[in-house]
């Protein structure tokens, strides 16, 4: 499809066409609303929200300092949720005595609603950087954790059998036949995971933080400054894009292995 | 005399279903088998008679009900090191190339010169150039014969090998059972090949076991192959020899190979 990014863009700036001509006072004649400012109010303007934009990144230059934070808690609740998820995935799909015992646990934890457990968090870890961390853990955590339980446990018995008639250790079997037949599954769940450490940092902002982009969103909603709510919101949705398009790489560098469907070249 | 390289002395394998231990199978019993230094044996038998299992007891993979396995002499425990298997179906990590994949023995054993050797096994079933492909990237005979340098290229005293061929069409599979032949007599490993296809059997053998059909299947025969080597698994088909010990082999097998269709049929009814 050649022209597919052309459709892509043209969809965008078509949906921003029509919030500008829906909600812009005195552009079309009311319909929804009886005062023609109260669209603006509801929804913001693209005009004065990409204005804001500016000058959080241009003019003021002065966004630099909360996303920051944002993306070093997303990245860090990323890294340490994901790392956790792998190696306790891992050990109970591999140890079943483990993993019968802590079954249970694992389902009860991941059922319990993990967003309430932010105000906890700030009491114990204060207002800073650990607590959104923390939240953003929970949520990636189990994420992870499943896929690779599920991944491990999908492993070829035939590749298995095949790979210990070759000689190898139990270390070895680890790292060449559990964690590569785990990582096509881990990855279809980082995609979902690296997302939702980015709904943990915000959120985590959002209840309690004196910086980030959350902050920011809170105290525009304060102030019923829609326009920087909706600014917020269009700057976090482009990161959040940012690192989905950065894990797609890592991705398609790392998994070259699997078969693609029709890799033929019409010429 | 030497110890024979593979012997299974009165082998038994039970199965117990796991959610019902009354449910019992038994797939193999009284079984005793012995493969000598350097002797190409096959096992042919009717369809699930239990004659991957035997492998499999072979290999070390799955501890027999009773019986014991010896192994140039010695008792074997844990997997049998001194063995090399091809299984029946795809074994090959999809995660790693041609190349790669026959390197991955001699990698596991800390050997140095890893590539080089897996390189030159790659050559040697005809596929020199293919060595960067994945799995998914080579067609089904050209992963078997991956499988097979995989396996070879360990240099196994023992080759264990499960139908390696039968998903083969009947061009490649020849193909395939010369270059086996051919590396094989070039070594002289013992191999314990296992297969359903009579033909095959006589053509590659210096011995071939008939089993019984399955449950507690057992060997019910014993041929000698005495034609000439080296061979051409297609030519020797139509050598008269040949026809006269098919025909002595299946009038024990037939029997054997009727009752098992008629089992898996009421199984089925």
């Amino acid at each position: 499809m050649k022209h597919l990014r052309f459709w892509q863009g043209g969809l965008l700036v078509a949906v921003f066409a029509a919030w500008h001509l829906l909600t812009t006072p005195g552009l079309l004649p009311n319909f929804m609303f009886e005062n023609d400012r109260q669209a603006a109010f509801f929804f913001g303007e693209p005009v004065k929200i990409f204005g804001r934009i500016w000058n959080w990144f241009v003019a003021n230059a002065d966004i630099y300092e909360h996303l920051w934070v944002t993306l070093v808690e997303t990245a860090l609740a990323f890294a340490i949720g994901t790392g956790l998820g792998l190696v306790l995935g891992l050990w109970l799909a591999l140890s079943p005595l483990a993993g019968a015992i802590a079954d249970p646990y694992i389902k009860a934890l991941n059922s319990m609603p993990r967003v309430i457990l932010a105000p906890i968090f700030s009491v114990w870890f204060g207002l800073g950087i650990a607590s959104k961390v923390a939240l953003g853990v929970t949520l990636v955590f189990f994420i992870v954790f499943f896929n690779v339980y599920q991944g491990v446990k999908e492993v070829s018995p035939v590749v298995l059998a095949n790979a210990r008639m070759l000689g190898a250790s139990q270390r070895q079997l680890l790292r060449h036949v559990y964690l590569p037949s785990a990582t096509s599954w881990v990855f279809s769940s980082l995609h979902t995971s690296v997302g939702l450490a980015f709904v943990g940092a915000v959120v985590g902002e959002y209840l309690g933080s004196s910086r980030g982009v959350g902050y920011l969103i809170l105290q525009a909603e304060g102030a019923f400054d829609i326009n920087t709510v909706m600014a917020g919101i269009l700057v976090l949705t482009v990161f959040a894009l940012a690192l989905d398009a950065a894990v797609g790489r890592i991705e398609r560098h790392l998994m070259r292995w699997q078969p693609a469907a029709g890799e033929t070249e019409k010429l | 005399m030497d110890a024979p390289a593979l012997r299974l002395g009165g082998i038994a394998c039970t199965f117990v279903a796991r959610d019902d231990p009354g449910q019992r199978y038994t797939a193999v019993r009284d079984v005793t088998l012995t493969v000598g230094a350097g002797e190409f044996v096959s096992v042919v038998g009717p369809t699930g008679c239990g004659k991957s299992t035997l492998l499999n007891v072979a290999a070390g993979l799955l501890a027999p009900s009773v019986g014991s396995v010896h192994v140039f002499g010695d008792p074997l425990t844990g997997l049998n090191r001194r063995a090399g298997y091809m299984f029946q179906t795809e074994s090959l990590m999809p995660w790693r190339t041609a190349l790669q994949n026959v390197m991955a023995g001699l990698e596991f054993r800390g050997v140095g010169d890893a590539g080089a050797q897996a390189d030159a096994w790659l050559r040697r079933v005809g596929l020199g150039g293919f060595g960067d492909r994945y799995p998914h990237q080579l067609s089904g005979g050209m992963r078997k014969r991956v499988s097979l340098a995989q396996t070879l290229v360990l240099d196994p005293d023992i080759i264990l090998m499960d139908e390696p061929f039968s998903a083969l069409d009947v061009q490649t599979r020849q193909l395939m059972e010369n270059e086996l032949l051919a590396l094989w007599s070039a070594k002289k490993k013992a191999v314990l090949f296992i297969t359903h296809d009579l033909d095959e059997a006589i053509a590659m053998s210096d011995r071939v076991v008939c089993l019984s059909a399955g449950p507690a299947a057992h060997p019910i025969g014993e041929f000698a192959i005495d034609l000439e080597r080296p061979r051409d698994v297609a030519e020797v088909r139509v050598t008269p020899r040949f026809v006269e010990l098919h025909k002595a082999i299946w009038s024990v097998l037939r029997e054997e190979v009727l009752k098992g269709y008629r089992q898996q049929q009421q199984i089925a009814a």
